[in-house]
């Protein structure tokens, strides 16, 4: 069958035509074979050319075209358009790139108008190859999971929730809330906490559309963008939530205490317990590990006094398998180990704590109501030294970034204490102020003018205990001297770091992380949510240290990204993928390993490799590793490659 | 087991206590430390520069020496020690620094001996329960505090020697003499070192600060294994004495002359006459002064 290939060649202003004799390109195309029409024009990209494409198509009756131009990441979309408005296939258009691979990188006109002819050649053979094809439609399931339920994890998910589509909040801890539930107040406006969170994780809790799954985790990830089947593990609580009332009759009657992880240690909780009073889900959980009916097959004293009979034992943990066709990941941070510090005494002297410690000495619901008290002896601390850059700007010992939040939640904690202890006094040792976010700078400010905070400039070498005192030695930088200070209390602000199990929790939804483990977006700049597997979206700290505010835009930015998704009915995918001729593959398996998108596998059953559509990116990797030549590229397949290499050679 | 043995220029010359119960103390514990043949200074400070190599020719030649030996080399000078096991990791770990050593000192050598510390040794090859069954005259009810200071520890990728925030290998050593050691916030601060020579109020007020943390927390004596600090900590107190008279002097002593002590040695091993701080009293008041006189 004889092509009528029509080609197309771009002055692009002087940008080719300077360099490139675009007419002699387009005349000496003319005799080529399947060529049936050649033109050129000063910008093909506009308008006119566009309208030139077009009317030659129809009236010229072309089955192909090759436009001349720059490259095909430019302008490929345009003349596809273009081309399709005007009844052509849109995989029948090709650019052959005369401009970055041609023009701008020579300066012989004569040898660089030989190249472009023999691109617009390749070009046109490429064309000759090329088969019609339609866009693939992938089905969208318009269902969100949201992993974590901090303060990004459900502002995204009600985000998603309230535009109209189902979500399912998967939550480890038994309570939603996140870190942000453990802060007393926060900068830069120094409002409580729990005023702003609390009312959000009960919308979260009783949403119509929003599934919470609390005190459960992600166990596996299969599919893809539009189509993920997610098994998601509800652990054992042994406690029948349907059943129970919330009453909490049965916390209060255990016998056994211990320390608080919530609290960080600097209070106490039971073995069945509830989080925090204002926790949602409002249901406590028995900790089996403590537990002694657990241990001992004795007490049930929470049988006895629970009157809905909701104490489960034998509780066992269940498996839900969930189709969804988005995910947000949300899993927040941690803090670095301050007993990973030996000059700050290796977390082993009392009065010296890390940042979220002092959030629940000073947090209203927390273990001392509020009061100030420091953990040893209980005694109101008058003398506080705050140390910032703990195991942050650490290039030897912790990590080499800047955790962010430190310098604003150290002044916050410094007004914090000044405001309860008047008469105190507080010294932050520091490397530099960073405070650059709406209203930050300021209210670092007003600390040092209003509340006498003492910013010393340098590190602090050594904190030990001395009596009663806990003794920091330090180093001023601006005045050069040794500052020694006997002090009641020591504020470590320490590294923020991923949570621990965060490269295993990437594997299982083959995203990326960092150096560190941090989450890798797409792109840095312009695609800060989104990862590089399609239909997964990353917000809040668990892809860089982060405040409330920067977490909660970033939440709304990943719910956008959902909801642009959930938008149409369908997704479409270039069809420009692989495909397999099931006669020719024996089934060895080598593209499956190859194919680094996880688009490639093997039917066991019938011994034949498959392609997964839509996960194929188009590489050719596998196209290439093939040992029969039964993985074929379509629109790029070797029968267009090798006459697309005799064109240049002829 | 066998060494050979570096002990530096200081041992010679003002250390000869802690050479003598040195060699006393290896001679009870079955430690056998063959002098090397020749040797030079180790180099004294282990040199920072680094397009300037030449300071490493000396430790370097001493490494090379000492691993012809086929023995470990042993070294109990906190000083040389530091730069003898830096040199060591320097050259075994950058091929361009040990090729330019390896020509111009014209031995091969290519960093893969090791180097020990008597600390080391005791602790690592002989054992703590090993130097406590060898213990004939336990030091029952002295207290000790144990001083580190700087060049036994860090850096300590390099060394290896102790947790530079936490060491124990001194106290350790002390409990196994049957001894009572002393924790005191400032075991691995700064003596002062050299800065004794330009600024002695420098080095007076660190030294105190290290002195009567020690003291305040009931220690009777003080060792260290760094001749520097022995030095410092040691000569400085007659001043601090004369200016501060409630100041109560702490006796300095290299942990060899405890371990010597303890081991059984000859009171003459000791040297005791070396000392400003006369340890007689301390060791009096624990019963153990007729050993010494």
């Amino acid at each position: 069958m004889t092509r009528r290939i029509g080609v197309f060649v771009c002055w692009c202003g002087f940008n080719i035509s300077a360099t490139v004799d675009v007419q002699r390109v387009s005349r000496s195309l003319l005799d080529y074979p399947g060529v049936a029409w050649t033109a050129d024009y000063k910008y093909c990209c506009s308008d006119p050319g566009q309208r030139m494409l077009k009317e030659a198509i129809v009236s010229e009756g072309l089955d192909g075209v090759v436009v001349a131009a720059c490259s095909p990441s430019m302008h490929e979309v345009t003349f596809r358009g273009a081309a399709e408005a005007a009844g052509l296939n849109p995989y029948q258009v090709e650019i052959a790139n005369i401009r970055e691979q041609c023009s701008w990188v020579h300066a012989d006109r004569e040898a660089a108008t030989a190249k472009a002819i023999e691109l617009v050649k390749t070009m046109v053979e490429k064309v000759r190859g090329d088969e019609s094809l339609q866009p693939i439609s992938v089905p969208v399931t318009k269902r969100c999971l949201v992993i974590g339920g901090g303060i990004s994890g459900m502002q995204a998910a009600l985000e998603v929730a309230q535009a109209g589509y189902q979500v399912i909040l998967v939550e480890r801890e038994p309570t939603i809330g996140g870190r942000m539930a453990q802060l007393g107040e926060t900068f830069p406006t120094l409002d409580c906490a729990s005023c702003i969170l609390t009312p959000k994780t009960a919308e979260v809790g009783r949403h119509a559309r929003i599934r919470l799954m609390a005190f459960s985790e992600i166990q596996k990830v299969s599919g893809y963008v539009g189509n993920f089947e997610v098994e998601i593990k509800k652990k054992p609580t042994y406690v029948d939530w349907d059943k129970c009332t919330g009453c909490m009759e049965c916390v209060t009657r255990c016998p056994k205490k211990l320390p608080a992880e919530f609290e960080r240690g600097t209070g106490q909780r039971k073995s069945i317990y509830v989080t925090f009073p204002q926790a949602v889900p409002y249901r406590p959980r028995i900790d089996r590990e403590s537990c002694i009916y657990f241990a001992s097959g004795r007490c049930r004293i929470c049988v006895r006094y629970c009157q809905v009979e909701a104490i489960d034992f034998e509780q066992q943990e269940t498996v839900v398998t969930e189709k969804v066709g988005a995910i947000i990941v949300a899993t927040g941070y941690d803090l670095m180990p301050k007993d990973r510090f030996g000059e700050y005494g290796y977390g082993k002297i009392p009065d010296v704590i890390d940042g979220l410690e002092f959030e629940r000495l000073n947090s209203s619901s927390g273990p001392t109501s509020g009061e100030l008290r420091r953990p040893s002896d209980g005694k109101i601390p008058e003398e506080v030294v705050f140390i910032q850059c703990v195991g942050s700007r650490d290039q030897e010992k912790g990590m080499p970034y800047c955790s962010k939040i430190c310098c604003m939640y150290t002044a916050k904690h410094a007004r914090l204490f000044k405001h309860k202890v008047p008469q105190g006094q507080a010294y932050i040792f520091y490397m530099d102020v960073r405070a650059a976010g709406k209203g930050y700078e300021e209210f670092i400010q007003k600390g040092v003018d209003e509340e006498k905070l003492l910013y010393l400039r340098g590190r602090v070498a050594r904190v030990f205990q001395d009596g009663d005192k806990v003794m920091v030695w330090g180093e001023d930088t601006l005045s050069g001297k040794k500052i020694e200070i006997a002090a009641d209390l020591v504020v470590l602000a320490t590294a923020m770091v991923p949570r621990e199990d965060a490269r295993a929790l990437a594997q299982l939804l083959k995203i990326g992380t960092d150096a560190y483990g941090f989450f890798n977006e797409a792109h840095p700049k312009l695609r800060p949510v989104e990862t590089l597997t399609s239909g997964i979206f990353l917000t809040g700290a668990a892809q860089a240290p982060k405040d409330i505010p920067d977490s909660v835009s970033q939440a709304g930015s990943a719910a956008s990204k959902v909801l642009g998704l959930f938008a149409g009915d369908a997704l479409t995918h270039a069809p420009t993928v692989v495909e397999v001729d099931a006669e020719l593959c024996s089934g060895c398996g080598i593209c499956v390993d190859t194919c680094p998108y996880g688009a490639r596998e093997l039917d066991q059953y019938e011994r034949v490799a498959r392609v997964r559509e839509v996960l194929c990116q188009g590489c050719g990797a596998c196209a290439a590793a093939c040992p029969n030549g039964a993985t074929r590229h379509r629109n790029l397949d070797a029968g267009q490659v090798l006459a697309m290499i005799d064109a240049v050679l002829d | 087991m066998k060494y050979a043995y570096f002990p530096g220029c200081t041992l010679h010359t003002q250390a000869d206590n802690f050479r003598l119960s040195c060699d006393a103390s290896c001679r009870e514990l079955g430690l056998e430390l063959a002098e090397l043949q020749s040797w030079e200074c180790c180099g004294a400070v282990f040199p920072l520069s680094t397009d300037n190599r030449l300071p490493l020719a000396s430790p370097f030649r001493t490494l090379a020496r000492a691993h012809a030996t086929g023995q470990p080399l042993l070294t109990l000078c906190s000083a040389c020690y530091n730069v003898l096991k830096r040199t060591n990791y320097t050259v075994s770990g950058n091929a361009e620094v040990r090729e330019k050593l390896e020509a111009f000192v014209e031995l091969p050598y290519a960093g893969q001996g090791r180097v020990v510390h008597l600390l080391e040794a005791i602790r690592d090859d002989l054992g703590w329960g090993a130097l406590r069954a060898r213990v004939k005259r336990p030091l029952s009810g002295l207290p000790v505090a144990a001083y580190y200071g700087c060049l036994l520890l860090r850096p300590q990728e390099e060394l290896q020697f102790d947790d530079p925030e936490n060491p124990r290998v001194l106290e350790e050593l002390v409990s196994a003499l049957g001894a009572k050691p002393v924790l005191y916030p400032h075991r691995a601060e700064c003596c002062g070192a050299y800065l004794g020579v330009r600024d002695s109020e420098s080095t007076l007020g660190a030294v105190r600060t290290i002195l009567q943390a020690a003291g305040a927390r009931g220690a009777r004596v003080l060792v260290t294994s760094c001749p520097l600090c022995f030095y410092n900590l040691d000569s400085a107190q007659a001043r601090i004495s004369q200016e501060d008279l409630a100041f109560k002097p702490l006796p300095v002593l290299y942990f060899t002359q405890l371990l010597a002590l303890a081991l059984g040695a000859p009171a003459s091993q000791l040297v005791l006459s070396r000392h400003q701080v006369d340890p007689w009293p301390a060791l009096q008041e624990l019963g153990l002064g007729e050993v010494v006189a």
